[in-house]
């Protein structure tokens, strides 16, 4: 058997430190040794986007991606989305909004991707949505709503009335 | 789907990484993005028993102007290279062709390296280099050298790579200011390996083809540069029945697989659409000097 490896993430705000095998995948990392069951396993195939998380203000699929490579890095998942008193984010309540989740499966993959996009792009268009989540899977809602969704929470943040309104 | 057990390693330095790979033999396999590699060992079709994560290895993640070359480092990410000012105004094909890669998460991770150096005949990224003339530099235990993008590819997954040896940049020779370039690819969907896709670079003198290289992704066991389809066409004006002789000889050297994305017949076929339009919107570009 291989040795084990000490890793140290900052995960949420919190500092992290463990032994870990090399072939652990970080999304097992995140669920099964930190509990943290937010971030989905919908595909495993680096295909429908469920896993994904915020790794140093990079959206990455963490089905793909050793535990190992994140040494030293700062991750957000969706538990560490909400606003520091409890209540939703404005993109989460953007969701909430404008009907962007159904069953809610790709919904964590869906926000953190999504927050990621917004900040490197404050005021996407339809397209520029469509394109920045086009490694995000959704069965549910044929995406309408989650694409408007995005838009309300660029309009909040932004400051502007939103023209959304949930089909 | 979890992978092999391995022993993971993360140098510092190109020569640290040359090293573990020259002490482990076939055994060791470079990680860079590990968006192709990842995905081969959950399914265990690879199982090396080293990793060597070249992430930590500063020295791989610039692109710098080096003469006439651009220098692009080979654990630069797609994502690096969509955003880099000098390749968006030197080599837009570069930035062109990786915004049809994958999906935002992968490019992330995904570097042009690991692109060029996996050696699968649906990485988008060989035939543009191909197109460009690049030499991939190689370090290894012997040292450094150089190999044509040209030479690079000798089937699936089999590469002119030693074991031992790091692809620690590519060398693009930058094409004249005024060039016109295209990556035509056609996918089922998102996140989708060619179909059938096209590379073009150009030049255009008094509206006449001076220079023209042509390249194909996904139509045979490697990348393939289309020379004669290139050749006959300059001295042309790119009229239509030029375009269609041009399609007509790059299609002949197609060898394409059937599979999901259709049989044989209908990808070489695509194959002749992709390079018509590749050819139509390079020759637009140049045009439009853009
Ligand atoms: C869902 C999905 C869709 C995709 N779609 C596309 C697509 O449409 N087009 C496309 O081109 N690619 C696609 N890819 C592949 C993606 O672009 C990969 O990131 C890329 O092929 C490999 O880069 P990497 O950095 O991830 O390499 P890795 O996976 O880390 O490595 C790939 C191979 O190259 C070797 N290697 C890596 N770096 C070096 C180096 N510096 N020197 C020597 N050897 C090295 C590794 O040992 C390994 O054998 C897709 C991947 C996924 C998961
Ligand atoms: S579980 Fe990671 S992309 Fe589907
Ligand atoms: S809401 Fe069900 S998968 Fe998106």
């Amino acid at each position: 058997m291989t040795d084990q490896i000490p890793i140290s993430i900052t995960v949420n705000g919190r500092s992290v430190r463990r032994f870990v095998d090399p072939r652990l995948l970080l999304i097992h990392f995140l669920r099964e040794d930190l509990g943290l069951t937010g971030a989905h396993i919908g595909c495993e195939t680096s295909h429908c986007g469920a896993c994904t998380v915020d790794l140093d203000g990079m959206s990455v699929k963490s089905c793909t991606m050793f535990a190992a490579q994140a040494d030293g890095a700062t991750i957000t998942t969706i538990e560490g989305m909400a606003n520091p008193d409890g209540t939703l984010s404005v993109l989460q309540e953007s969701f909430r909004q404008m009907h962007g989740l159904q069953c809610g499966y790709c919904t964590p993959g869906m926000i953190m991707r999504a927050s990621v996009l917004l900040r490197e792009n404050p005021d996407p268009t339809d397209d520029e949505v469509r394109q920045g989540i086009a490694g995000n899977l959704c069965r549910c809602t044929g995406y309408q709503n989650i694409v408007k969704a995005v838009r309300h929470a660029a309009a909040v943040i932004n400051g502007r009335p939103s023209q959304e309104a949930a089909e | 789907m979890i992978p092999g057990t391995f022993v993971y390693h993360r140098p510092g330095t190109v020569q640290e990484a040359v090293a573990l790979l020259a002490d482990h033999g076939e055994e060791a396999r470079p990680l860079a993005g590990g968006h192709s590699l990842i995905p081969m060992m959950k399914l265990r079709m690879a199982a090396p028993e080293h990793l060597v994560d070249l992430r930590g290895i500063g020295a791989l993640k610039t692109i710098a102007e080096d003469g006439g070359d651009i220098v692009i480092g080979a654990a630069v990410t797609q994502a690096q290279a969509i955003a880099s000012d000098l390749l968006a105004a030197r080599l837009p094909i570069i930035r062109g062709t990786a915004l049809q890669i994958a999906d935002p998460q992968i490019r992330y991770l995904g570097t042009l390296g690991g692109n060029v150096a996996n050696g699968d005949p649906g990485n988008d990224m060989p035939a543009v280099m191909q197109c460009l003339g690049a030499r991939y530099v190689a370090e290894g235990p012997d040292g450094v050298r150089e190999i044509p993008a040209a030479e690079f590819y000798l089937g699936p997954y089999a590469t002119a790579l030693a074991p031992a040896e790091i692809l620690t940049a590519i060398r693009v020779p930058a094409p004249p200011a005024g060039h016109g370039w295209a990556y035509e690819k056609l996918k089922r969907k998102v996140g989708d390996y060619a179909t059938a896709a096209a590379a073009v670079v150009l030049t255009l003198a008094a509206g006449k083809v001076a220079t023209c290289a042509i390249a194909l992704t996904n139509l045979g066991p490697t990348p393939l540069l289309a020379n004669a389809a290139a050749a006959g066409l300059v001295g042309s004006n790119l009229a239509p029945a030029d375009v269609k002789a041009a399609a007509d000889a790059a299609k002949a050297i197609t060898d394409p697989a059937g599979d999901g994305r259709g049989p044989p017949a209908y990808r070489r076929e695509m194959a002749g659409v992709m390079v018509a339009r590749a050819l139509t919107r390079a020759a637009q570009r140049a045009a439009n000097g853009a």
